[in-house]
């Protein structure tokens, strides 16, 4: 049984972005965790036990008491750790990040996956909307380095697996998401971010991640084809 | 989101709304528990203010709270502003590992219960159907929260608190899942399958606070009734 104690759990499945933004959230607090691994389309009795509600990953166990959904679990951990802070202070600011953290996981993702899923107009369309909102999300950055401003905060830990997921997705499925004369700002901060050891180091190996994406694809073109 | 670009007296608080929605009800519940005056403004549908385009430009909707000449929108985003900023009756819980659960729940209602009601009410034949068979289901796993939750002692997700960020959250159902109902066609609620829920909603609607906001069943139904033709009469002509 996972939650021993004091001890935390996180319960993941490699190639997911949301298992990966809470990993970073635990790299930047410096918390000790087990993580298990869900050998995912099957759910372990545990993650079907500690999410009955979603039945996804990841889930965050803390002294035994399990919390589902990402941006929960990071604004948690953010609260029970409190160095190196990953929402700003002034309430007026850590509404602007949860608004664009929204924003990003409402208006960019689906938009993501549309064009990744999608063929023909609906492709083109669904890349369209995802370029745009992307320039959007830019203004959040406010010429800033990173959206948490000189060190990465709960906003780029959001956001940025999308840097890392659009490039491969846009290469498999052989559509343009990262427009780099659209969104100058954006593209940089996307580079930065992923390079930065701590992010890094938690990435799935690119590698896999890309043959992953390449099955994934063939089975949803399959999909649409029946 | 724009800022500093609109009223700006210190302190003032503004709400830009439409007495019709429930995303606005909401944040009116949030200020009222917490005793803080501000100024609504009643915005319109098709003819959005500027005031309204510039301080919400990316989505031009209600509501938006305007502090200290700061625009701040999306209803749980507002809620969690308005916590933190005036301390006096806490509506999300203290404790950490509650105020997630408290998220948890109130991402669940907005995802499961809210966006089906919404799209079920704008639509029909099969895509309806669909939309409120998710809402059967949500609506069990409410329930079963509500029986775990709730007794005669504990009316509300709040606890002992009294009313708390879910019950403000869920609180749209005790007014509108009827008209939305009505309008769309449709039927989620039900007494005998949902017992705690209905207690729930009897005791939230009886809320000192929370009655006199309540709109009249009839002027909503009639409101709706035009939005849903006017979508449903876009869709047939494209």
């Amino acid at each position: 049984m996972a939650g021993n104690g004091d001890g935390v759990t996180l319960l993941g499945y490699w190639a997911s972005p949301y298992a990966l933004r809470v990993k970073w959230a635990l790299k930047i607090k410096e918390v000790q965790y087990e993580y298990m691994e869900e050998h995912l389309p099957d759910k372990s009795p545990m993650l079907l036990q500690y999410n009955p509600v979603h039945k996804k990953i990841p889930v965050l166990v803390h002294k035994g008491k399990p919390l589902a959904e990402s941006l929960v679990i990071i604004e948690y951990i953010d609260e029970v750790w409190k160095h190196n802070p990953l929402l700003p202070q002034d309430p007026y600011h850590r509404a602007k990040a949860r608004f664009w953290a929204k924003f990003a996981d409402e208006k960019c993702v689906p938009a993501m996956f549309r064009a990744f899923s999608k063929v023909g107009e609906e492709q083109a369309q669904a890349a369209e909307e995802l370029r745009e909102n992307l320039k959007t999300l830019e203004s959040a950055l406010e010429g800033k380095q990173y959206f948490g401003g000189e060190t990465i905060g709960f906003l780029d830990i959001a956001v940025g697996w999308i840097g890392c997921w659009a490039r491969m997705n846009e290469e498999v499925a052989g559509v343009n998401m990262i427009d780099a004369e659209m969104i100058p700002l954006l593209s940089v901060w996307f580079q930065k971010f992923l390079e930065l050891p701590i992010i890094k180091e938690c990435l799935p190996p690119q590698d896999k991640l890309l043959e992953h994406t390449k099955e994934f694809h063939k089975m949803l073109m399959m999909a649409t084809l029946t | 989101m724009a800022s500093g670009s609109v009223a700006d007296q210190e302190g003032k608080v503004m709400l830009l709304g439409f007495w019709f929605s429930p995303f606005v009800k909401r944040v009116e519940w949030a200020l009222k528990f917490k005793g803080v005056e501000y100024d609504y403004v009643e915005q319109e549908l098709t003819n959005k203010s500027t005031l309204l385009l510039t301080s919400n430009p990316i989505h031009k909707k209600v509501p938006v709270l305007i502090h200290n000449g700061n625009p701040i929108a999306e209803s749980l985003v507002i809620m969690e502003y308005i916590d933190e900023t005036w301390k006096q009756n806490p509506i999300l819980p203290q404790d950490p590992y509650e105020r997630a659960m408290a998220r948890f729940w109130a991402n669940f209602i907005e995802q499961k219960v809210t966006e089906p009601a919404r799209d079920a009410l704008l639509s029909q034949g099969e895509q309806q159907e669909k939309k409120v068979k998710e809402l059967k289901e949500a609506m069990e796993v409410v329930e079963g929260e509500a029986k775990a939750k709730l007794n005669d002692k504990t009316l509300f997700f709040g606890g002992e608190n009294g009313v708390g960020y879910v019950d403000i959250v869920l609180g749209w159902t005790c007014n509108w899942m009827e008209t939305v109902e009505e309008v769309g066609g449709f039927k989620v609620l039900d007494p005998e399958s949902q017992p705690q829920f209905h207690k729930w909603m009897a005791n939230f609607r009886e809320v000192p606070f929370i009655k006199p906001t309540l709109e009249p069943t009839e002027k909503l139904v009639e409101y709706f009734r035009m939005l849903r033709q006017a979508r449903l009469g876009l869709v047939a002509n494209k």
